[in-house]
């Protein structure tokens, strides 16, 4: 079965051509079979090949690539607990959100080309956490920024979504420089692109920490463009401008988690590269607190999960900068469970709300919508970090290593962890509770979803619920450690990311966070429940301080003006004199020169029999003459 | 001074003068008929060279045949002095500087020209029977072709000539 | 008999040259068609002069049977040639050379 990796890619990408090229004659019906179909056969396959791995880590190669002198560089894929937990988490998510796409995009016209490009992307995904070397895990990085673009402007009629779609790839592609220049300094360094090679020969031969480090950190710049870690997080919150089953799968569960990958993956590279590992603790950090504290304030119901998942993402990273690789891809897990809950719930929501987005216009949709409020109670206790949900686990681990390495860090992690929980609650209280704000249009629509969406959250929540379980703290069995140990072997020489043992120390630092994320639930209980507390209406009538962090701190609008601006004012002026007065001038110079020596020779063209003969004479004269001389 | 030296500059003297007023004279008749006197001049050189069949096939074919023939078009052409276009001043400027830088090119062009003797020296070459023998041995399919090349141009001159038939 | 000898070959040289560069004088300055066809004569007639010059001094036949041919190339020439300008005077009524400029662009 694991010789048959190969084929958990190809599902999707065959179900991309049938729907690309023959979507207009199938049926809808006939399309969602096809599109959920082979991701639901992709992930039985990864199921079988999970039962089949037993700790092993294996190379199936599909075909020979690049063959040119040294370099040799196949398209084959790596199959081990790292890759095989991915593409679990890719294929069975991608599958329900597959299946609740074929409700939400019902009566969408485009829905053809909604399935095929879904396809496409999940194919690309796989091939990013397949690959078994870097040139394959980019081939899948590229597809994957190349289908966030599509599936962000997918309603491409509208000017923004084109915007908001065109500056995810931009903003991707200067993460990609560094991932690019990153690759060239480990080919550079280590001559070989495969994980196998470059990893054992780092953990034989790690002295040269000065170029492990500047591969650690271009790795890393890579990682933030894709995972949208500070400073380049600003098209996150506006691909929210897809449909919601794209925010769901790519910007909450999946490719956003693709920095991460790459990061874990290379976790021999990090673990003896200390000032990168240190640099991703601290920005991961820092955008965990800056995010959520954006959060805040947002009224967009999915701008709120938004934040939500690029403060969640720094958390991953600061579990990985502090050592704990299997509590960074832990919380992937758990976060893909919540978060695709969370964004699917809202996506409900909306749909209820006949596309009504902001919280303030909402109210009291516990009563009309009973499936998608437990669900998403479920969702956000887990996000929170309540046990005995998924959440707390995960993010217990990570704080749990960020306090042996630096308590600083610890602190800020659980402010941060206090914001996250107090935005989830606020949003939950806002959107379910109170009296309905809404207009009475939207009250007569408002509707349960149908089976097709509804199905999909309830398995979401139960995972979010029970998912924890793969790793409880415990020094002799951890579920999820002990399955991706040989994932981490080369890391694991130099650090222990083991869990922590469930001693006083660890069990005091649990409590310490469960009680400040209650007393976060209560002030969110309080203000928005209790008092019934509404955000202001008009923007303008907002304090200064609150005002800055609503308008996201300006970010978007300094990028503006110090990259924007002056690359405009550089394309202008080099349109000006470069096109205009250089390029333009030799062109249709050219083509004037031709046409002036034409009407200077056709002067010879008389007609004149006199004066052909004379230029006969002379030009005889003329041979004569160079003959002679 | 040797005689035919002497000749040699008498026939050279008449044939360039009659040239000479080949070009210049007004009158298209007179032209020719200086053309023909040039035509003798020149069959002078060919005996004088000991070329005598060149110079009877010379006289009999220009100056009987070819001359002849440009006569009767210029007599159905009624050409006379008063019909006889001009060129302005300055385009005969140019011809005559043209034609003399030409005459100074070929001088200096032909001088390199290799000018000694041969070793075997024959004189006869020119008679009539030896010069026969080496046409009709060595160059016999270019004689033949010649009067395929012949029957061209007559057929090709009256069919051109022709007058259009409605 | 050296007699034949005793005129040096370069003196022929000129002669010729001479005539030919007369030719190429007659073709540039008259303007009748005749006349101009005349001139082609006389520029082949300075070329057989030579021709000949050669033939005598370096004792070889073969431009004698050369200048034969041109001969009768040349009549050809002139049959054809005229008959051209016959119809080219019937059309036009005149031999004037400046007329005949149809090859302008």
């Amino acid at each position: 079965m694991i010789q048959l990796a190969w084929l958990i890619p190809i599902l999707p990408l065959i179900g991309f051509l049938i729907i690309a090229f023959g979507g207009k004659k199938l049926s809808k019906s006939l399309v969602s079979i096809i599109g959920c179909g082979s991701v639901l056969a992709a992930f039985g396959l990864s199921l079988g090949i999970f039962f089949q791995l037993h700790g092993t880590s294996q190379t199936v190669k599909l075909l020979d690539w690049m063959h040119v002198g040294r370099l040799q560089i196949d398209f084959s894929f790596l199959i081990d607990p790292l890759s095989v937990l991915f593409m679990l988490i890719i294929t069975g998510i991608g599958f329900l959100i597959h299946l609740y796409s074929t409700g939400y995009m019902k009566e969408d016209e485009k829905y053809d080309r909604f399935f095929a490009y879904l396809n496409l992307f999940v194919f690309f995904m796989l091939l990013l956490v397949m690959g078994s070397n870097y040139i394959v895990m980019f081939v899948g990085w590229e597809g994957v920024g190349l289908c966030s673009y599509l599936l962000i402007g997918f309603w491409f009629k509208n000017t923004e979504y084109n915007n908001a779609a065109k500056k995810a790839f931009i903003v991707n592609r200067i993460g990609d420089l560094g991932f690019l220049l990153g690759m060239i300094a480990i080919y550079f360094t280590y001559n070989s692109l495969n994980f196998s090679n470059v990893f054992s020969t780092v953990s034989e031969n790690h002295l040269d920490t000065g170029a492990l480090n500047l591969i650690g950190i271009l790795l890393f710049i890579g990682a933030c463009g894709k995972s949208a870690q500070i400073p380049l997080y600003t098209w996150l919150p506006d691909a929210m401008a897809g449909p919601t089953p794209v925010s769901a799968l790519i910007h909450a569960a999946t490719m956003v988690t693709a920095g991460v990958y790459m990061i874990a993956r290379s976790s021999v590279i990090f673990v003896y590269a200390p000032v990168a590992m240190e640099t991703v603790a601290i920005v991961g950090l820092i955008t965990a607190v800056f995010a959520a504290t954006i959060g805040l304030f947002q009224n967009d119901i999915k701008k709120v999960l938004a934040y939500s998942t690029v403060s969640q993402l720094g958390y991953m990273f600061l579990g990985l900068g502090v050592g704990a690789f299997t509590g960074g891809v832990f919380h992937v897990m758990t976060h893909a469970f919540f978060k695709a809950l969370l964004f699917l719930c809202a996506g409900s929501v909306i749909h209820a709300m006949s596309g009504e987005q902001d919280i303030r216009k909402m109210g009291g949709l516990k009563k009309a919508l009973p499936i998608t409020h437990l669900t998403f109670l479920i969702g956000t206790i887990a996000i929170s970090g309540l046990p005995p949900f998924s959440g707390f686990f995960s993010k217990d681990e990570i704080l749990a290593h960020a306090y042996e390495h630096n308590k600083l860090y610890w602190l800020f992690g659980i402010i941060a962890s206090m914001m996250t929980a107090f935005y989830m609650f606020r949003l939950y209280y806002l959107t379910f509770h109170g009296p309905f704000r809404g207009t009475e249009d939207q009250k007569h629509h408002l509707h349960e979803s149908p089976k097709s969406m509804t199905i999909p959250l309830v398995i979401l929540a139960v995972l979010a619920a029970v998912g924890g379980f793969f790793g409880i703290p415990d020094e002799h069995k951890h579920l999820l450690h002990d399955y991706l140990k040989p994932a981490f072997t080369y890391a694991s020489a130099q650090i222990n990311d083991a869990p922590e043992a469930f001693n006083l120390q660890e069990a005091l630092l649990m409590i310490f966070a469960v009680i400040a994320a209650a007393a976060s639930i209560f002030a969110a209980w309080y203000l928005y429940k209790k008092k019934n507390m509404v955000p202001i209406a008009n923007e303008s009538d907002l304090p200064e301080l609150q005002r800055l962090v609503y308008h996201k701190y300006y970010v978007d609008e300094f990028y503006n003006a110090i990259i924007r601006k002056p690359m405009d004012w550089i394309s202008d002026k080099g349109y000006k004199f470069i096109e205009i007065r250089f390029i333009d001038a030799i062109v249709n110079g050219m083509g004037t020169m031709v046409k002036w020596s034409g009407s200077v020779v056709r002067l010879a063209q008389s007609g004149n029999i006199g004066f052909y003969m004379f230029a006969m004479t002379l030009a005889i004269i003329v041979m004569l003459l160079v003959k002679l001389f | 001074m040797e005689i035919t030296k002497i000749m040699f500059g008498v026939l050279s003297f008449i044939a360039i003068l009659s040239a000479v007023l080949v070009i210049f004279s007004k009158n298209p008749v007179y032209s020719v008929l200086y053309l023909i006197v040039t035509f003798f001049a020149i069959a002078g050189h060919y005996i004088l060279l000991n070329a005598q069949f060149l110079a009877v096939v010379h006289i009999i074919v220009y100056a009987g045949a070819i001359m002849v023939l440009f006569l009767f078009v210029i007599m159905m052409l009624n050409l006379n002095k008063d019909t006889e276009p001009h060129n302005p001043a300055w385009v005969q400027i140019i011809a005559v500087i043209a034609g003399g830088i030409m005459m100074v090119t070929l001088v200096g062009a032909l001088k390199v020209a290799d000018t000694s003797m041969a070793k075997t020296h024959d004189t006869q070459i020119g008679l009539v029977g030896n010069l026969g023998k080496v046409l009709f041995t060595d160059f016999l399919i270019p004689f033949e072709l010649s009067s395929i090349l012949f029957l061209a141009a007559m057929v090709g001159a009256v069919m051109i000539g022709k007058k259009a038939i409605h | 008999m050296s007699a034949i000898q005793s005129v040096p070959l370069n003196w022929y040289v000129t002669l010729s040259a001479v005539l030919f560069g007369l030719g190429v004088l007659g073709v540039l300055f008259r303007r009748n068609a005749i006349i101009i066809l005349m001139c082609v004569e006389l520029m082949l007639n300075a070329v057989n002069l030579l021709l000949v010059a050669f033939s005598a001094h370096h004792s070889d036949p073969n431009a004698q049977v050369f200048v034969f041919f041109i001969m009768a190339v040349a009549a050809a020439e002139v049959a054809i040639g005229l008959a051209i300008l016959m119809m080219i005077y019937r059309n036009s009524k005149t031999t004037d050379i400046d007329f005949l400029n149809k090859l302008k662009h």
